[in-house]
């Protein structure tokens, strides 16, 4: 089908960055790819970075949809610790665990509809609006945490964070279930189009009769809300809030993760599946550099050079470059191919 | 100086861009110590040959002659060393730094090598005098109002150019008091022998202090006069102009329908755009909007359409009464809007002719009712045969069509809401011959179907040929209406011409 090629061809500079990723670090780290059942659960090196890449992922999920916007959402790291902070604490309130999350969520919600009120309402740039809440926000987790890393042994809500559903760890599960549904809705209902009118030309979007306001503030709370289901499996994960730690630089991976998916920052055209594996991709390399057994003081420096070959990559500069090689002559395209790995 | 040598003279300057030709051999011609007023509608090539002249844009052919020899700036800089200085509408200084440092920003004077703050004001001080400017250099130029920001911008250029000035639009945002001081400065640097090119809307100030006043239409020169030897009528026949000789009628439409109005706006206004004003509207009838470029002709359709809500007035459709408070309520009552700017305010130019097309109907539909694929697939298609969008397919983003294209593309917009009344601002502008013809036979053919429409341009011809009804604006006031056998060019250009005092006794 027409809709399904255009899909394939939108996502396969992400999926041939990971193959090759993945490739790479099964060379380095030969038993990459094992994969074992242990206790009703998988294990191995391709689950810990489905598992592992869960924050990072669902924070893309919503990053996606406020980059689409021309907006961006630099708070999610700090609404993640102040959720994960709010789950714990009413844990150990001895709230049961359908009120407990409840509560984390509608509180991920009102920090998006504060940050989409100061977008949307009163127009101040979003990378000011949500710098206040990324800056705020581990205050106000320190204070619902008293400063303290407050732990809990609630099982359930330790099941969101260690759990598998049949085999399959809970974070994954969340993290795919979330991805897909608020793929499926922005793409069935006219959410999507909408969303990217308003970021290619926000003032025509209003003149065409958008509802221009409602739809930035709805968008800024799906961001909150996503971080505050990575909060919870974050808090869930070590089995306590850390208000210093939970989140912390998540949000630029979750940046990241969309960039590398190939939706602009201008806003505009957005695809969530690609931020997705955007997400995967980083995590790979976080993985594959722990796996691989360089010093950990030299992570952060090959983890910045492994990304800057991906955005050269997938510059528009190299890209017609590429294209241009490719009409030249066929045969140009594998050698450029080999080059390129 | 000598009369024969003009201070600056550009011969056949062409600058094209992609799909448009915005400068076809203009020819320009600027005595020293002359005012010269440069005149146009939007799009009509002002700025494209100021910036010409100033190096910002590179022209394509033709030759600047600056006091006998020929010159060729790259960049403005290079203009600026030449002798031609510019100052734009908004003040291009630095509000934070000190008026000192703004006069002499790049060219301090310095002491060792160092930076001399007690030179630089002295000089600041000696420079502003010739302006009878008697203010403190030492402080901020933020604290100054506009009208001195702008003459200190005008004291920057002269020092560091001195032989042409270009003073886009520096009116704009002064009032009278201002205005006087400014022109005060304008005219002792014509005595020294300066040239000044005045780019100006407001008819009296140029008939105030031009000595010359050239007029460009579409890219082309019309015709350039000695301000005394120009009366009004006949400028604003050059600047709006005939344009379809052929194909048009001599007076407007007399078929007008008759009955109950259909959308009646009473007091309707907002203070600072519009004046409130009364409009009746039938269905099927065709209202033309007349008026220059600021006279309010865009704000009367921003204020019916809610972009800039009415603050008096109310509107009434069928008995009952409409609410028009944002673009989006508007909608909501039936109603479309074409704006002006289609590329800032009409396109979502990376988004396809197809999301183009369903873009308000989705809209009012809201999201979670969204058209099928197949409907949408169906009604772009629909729309492209019917306008004649030429356009590869309907997934081709808009940004990448002609302008004449990306109009049509507007009016499916709009169409496919199926809207009661539809205002156009400027439908025909910036597009090519035949694009334009149809637009004006389908905005007739909307007509017979029974929609009412209002049509804001600026080709007078092009409101004869269509409307049953002329309204004429002139300083934000709705001034005059013509109506049926009335409605001829000579008519709106003497409505718009008129100027205040004829209009008050």
């Amino acid at each position: 089908m027409n809709g399904a090629t255009a899909f394939l061809r939108r996502i396969a500079p992400q999926l041939v960055t990971l193959t090759v990723l993945l490739l790479l670090v099964a060379l380095v780290f030969p038993g990459f790819f094992e994969i074992s059942i242990a206790n009703g659960r998988l294990y191995g090196s391709p689950i810990d970075i489905l598992n592992r890449g869960a924050p990072v992922a669902l924070l893309a999920i919503g990053m996606t949809l406020v980059i689409a916007t021309k907006g961006i959402d630099l708070s999610v790291g700090a609404v993640m610790a102040i959720c994960g902070a709010v789950a714990a604490a009413a844990i150990d309130q001895g709230l049961g665990l359908v009120p407990a999350l409840a509560l984390a969520l509608g509180v991920g919600l009102a920090c998006g509809l504060w940050n989409g009120l100061l977008v949307a309402m009163l127009g101040i740039q979003p990378i000011v609006a949500t710098l206040m809440l990324m800056v705020a926000g581990r205050g106000i987790a320190q204070l619902i945490t008293e400063g303290t890393i407050l732990t809990f042994t609630h099982e359930g809500l330790i099941f969101i964070g260690a759990g598998a559903f049949l085999a399959i760890p809970m974070p994954v599960l969340i993290w795919i279930a979330t991805g897909l549904l608020v793929a499926f809705i922005v793409r069935r209902t006219a959410l999507g189009m909408l969303i990217e009118a308003i970021g290619v030309n926000p003032r025509a979007s209003t003149l065409a009769g958008i509802n221009t306001r409602v739809l930035l503030i709805a968008v800024y709370m799906t961001s909150g809300l996503c971080a505050a289901l990575a909060g919870v499996i974050a808090a869930a994960d070590i089995k306590g809030a850390d208000a210093n730690n939970a989140g912390l630089w998540l949000e630029l991976d979750a940046i990241l993760a969309v960039v590398i998916g190939g939706t602009s920052l201008l806003g505009g055209r957005f695809s969530i599946i690609a931020s997705l594996i955007g997400a995967m991709i980083i995590q790979t390399v976080n993985t594959g550099i722990l796996l691989s057994g360089f010093p950990p003081e030299f992570n952060l420096i090959i983890k910045a050079a492994i990304i800057l070959v991906i955005l050269v990559l997938q510059s528009p500069a190299v890209r017609t470059a590429f294209v241009f090689l490719r009409r030249e002559k066929p045969s140009a395209q594998a050698k450029a191919e080999t080059v390129a790995q | 100086m000598s009369e024969s040598q003009p201070r600056l003279r550009a011969t056949a300057v062409t600058k094209t861009f992609p799909g448009t030709v915005a400068l076809d051999r203009v020819d320009f011609t600027l005595q020293a110590g002359e005012v010269h007023a440069l005149l146009g509608e939007n799009g009509a090539g002002k700025s494209t040959l100021i910036k010409c002249l100033t190096g910002a844009y590179r022209r394509d052919s033709g030759d600047i002659v600056l006091d006998g020899s020929v010159i060729d700036p790259r960049d403005t800089l290079e203009a600026q060393g030449h002798g031609i200085g510019t100052v734009y509408q908004e003040v291009n200084l630095l509000p934070n730094l000190t008026v000192a440092e703004n006069l002499f920003l790049g060219h301090q004077p310095t002491r060792f090598g160092m930076i001399s703050g007690r030179a630089m004001k002295a000089r600041a001080r000696a420079v502003l005098a010739q302006y009878a400017l008697d203010i403190d250099a030492g402080r901020n130029l933020e604290v100054y109002s506009v009208a001195v920001q702008q003459v200190v911008a005008i004291a920057r250029a002269v020092m560091l150019s001195g032989k042409v000035l270009i003073l886009d639009e520096p009116t704009a945002s002064l009032d009278a008091h201002e205005v006087r001081m400014l022109f005060d400065v304008v005219r002792s640097l014509k005595e020294r022998g300066l040239g000044i090119v005045f780019i100006s809307h407001f008819l009296d100030q140029v008939y105030e202090i031009s000595d010359r006043i050239t007029v460009l239409r579409n890219g082309q020169l019309v015709g350039s006069e000695a301000t005394a030897d120009l009366d009004r009528v006949r400028l604003v026949n050059m600047m709006l102009g005939r344009e379809l000789e052929q194909e048009t009628r001599e007076s407007g439409r007399t078929d007008r329908p008759e009955g109950a109005p259909a959308i009646r706006f009473r007091d309707f206004g907002r203070t600072g755009r519009i004046a409130p004003f009364d409009l009746d509207i039938h269905k099927g009838e065709v209202v033309g909007v007349a008026g220059l470029l600021g006279s309010g002709r865009t704000e009367t359709a921003e204020v019916l359409f809610g972009v800039a809500p009415h603050d008096s007035g109310r509107a009434e459709a069928d008995g009952k009464a409409l609410t028009l408070h944002s673009p989006r309520s508007a909608v909501a009552n039936g109603f479309g809007f074409c704006p002006e700017d289609r590329k800032s305010d009409g396109i979502i130019g990376d988004l396809s002719v197809r999301e183009n097309i369903v873009l308000a109907l989705q809209a009012r539909r809201g999201w979670t009712r969204p058209l099928p694929a197949r409907e949408q697939a169906a009604m772009a298609e629909d729309f492209i045969r019917r306008l004649d969008i030429r356009t590869p397919d309907a997934e081709k983003p808009v940004g990448q069509l002609s302008g004449g294209n990306q109009q049509k593309v507007l009016l499916a917009r709009w169409l496919a809401t199926n809207p009661r009344f539809l205002i156009l601002d400027e439908p025909t502008r910036g597009i090519d011959v035949g694009a334009h013809a149809e637009i004006i036979r389908l905005i007739e053919d909307l007509c017979a179907e029974g929609m009412s429409l209002l049509v804001i341009s600026s080709e007078l011809d092009e409101l004869v040929a269509y409307s049953h009804r002329v309204i004429v604006v002139r300083d934000r006031r709705h001034v005059a209406e013509l109506v049926g056998a009335e409605i001829t060019t000579d008519n709106m250009v003497t409505a718009i011409a008129s100027d205040e005092r004829e209009t008050a006794a």
